[in-house]
């Protein structure tokens, strides 16, 4: 059961990815010229997105577990630090150059051709090198 | 006015929405892109892996399946690979260092009010929008 629904997960976000346009580069870094020809639709994604998830974190407030009896996840994390907004920078700018994001570029990667499947090697170096980097400091 | 890619963003953002839902209410996880990707890169999620890979199988896959039935949209991805890499570097260490990407964050995490969350859309964000600009002005982008 518990597989059924990781598949069915990734599944449904990638058709939905491809669906919604964030696949899409051209559109994304359209989304993102707020100073030049704005391209405002990639909103709708993210609106659209929210409502039933929202509706999900109000159901899981009043549940106590999963479906499959795991626990839910526990309240979020309130600390603000500086790793957060670094991170959020790099990503955006990664982001923007490229019009990729971690998602989409995996929904993408079997007809995106080279450039698609450069963007995802790169990107794995990056989390495998931060990762790495932090155990090494540590 | 076109508005088939506003219906379009619609649907598939209530899609991507549905498929968060069903992982946090079915699985109890949030389906976060990076994380669930990053803790197979670096072992992180070694308690799950399983669920990690079939996760990413579907991502992949359900594509890749419906293509072989109807004509998928371009990525108009640029053939600048320098470009490319570059960004796929930023968005691997950006994404690990700021625990999430869109998905994690900006679906996930906004629509629970996390505020770390709300932070890293807004920076984000910010950032790709002042990096289009700058890449636009310098001729990095055309």
């Amino acid at each position: 059961m518990r597989n059924l629904i990781s598949l069915a997960t990734g599944a449904l976000f990638g058709i939905g990815l491809v669906i919604s346009g964030m696949t899409d580069t051209l559109k994304v870094q359209g989304f993102l010229d707020l100073f030049g020809a704005w391209d405002p639709s990639l909103m709708f994604v993210m609106g659209g997105a929210i409502i039933p998830m929202f509706i999900a974190w109000r159901v899981a407030e009043k549940r106590s577990a999963s479906i499959v009896g795991s626990p839910l996840p526990s309240p979020p994390n309130t600390k603000l630090d500086r790793p957060l907004i670094i991170g959020a920078i790099l990503f955006g700018m990664g982001w923007a150059l490229a019009g990729f994001c971690p998602g989409p570029a995996l929904a993408s990667v079997t007809f995106g051709g080279t450039s698609g499947i450069a963007f995802i090697v790169a990107m794995l170096i990056g989390m495998f090198g931060y990762s790495a980097y932090n155990k090494m400091r540590a | 006015m076109d508005y088939t890619s506003w219906i379009n963003a619609l649907i598939g953002g209530v899609m991507i929405g549905g498929a968060g839902a069903l992982f946090l209410l079915g699985n109890g996880r949030i389906m976060g892109a990076s994380g669930i990707v990053g803790g197979l890169i670096d072992g992180s999620g070694r308690s799950n892996m399983t669920e990690r890979l079939i996760f990413v199988a579907g991502l992949v896959g359900a594509p890749a399946l419906l293509g072989l039935f109807k004509t998928l949209p371009s990525t108009n991805a640029t053939s600048n690979l320098v470009l490319v890499v570059v960004a796929g570097l930023l968005v691997g260490i950006g994404t690990r260092m700021g625990s999430g990407c869109t998905s994690g964050h900006g679906v996930c995490g906004m629509s629970r009010l996390s505020i770390r969350s709300i932070l890293s859309t807004l920076c984000y964000i910010g950032a790709g929008v002042i990096t289009i600009v700058i890449a636009r002005a310098i001729g990095v982008l055309a």
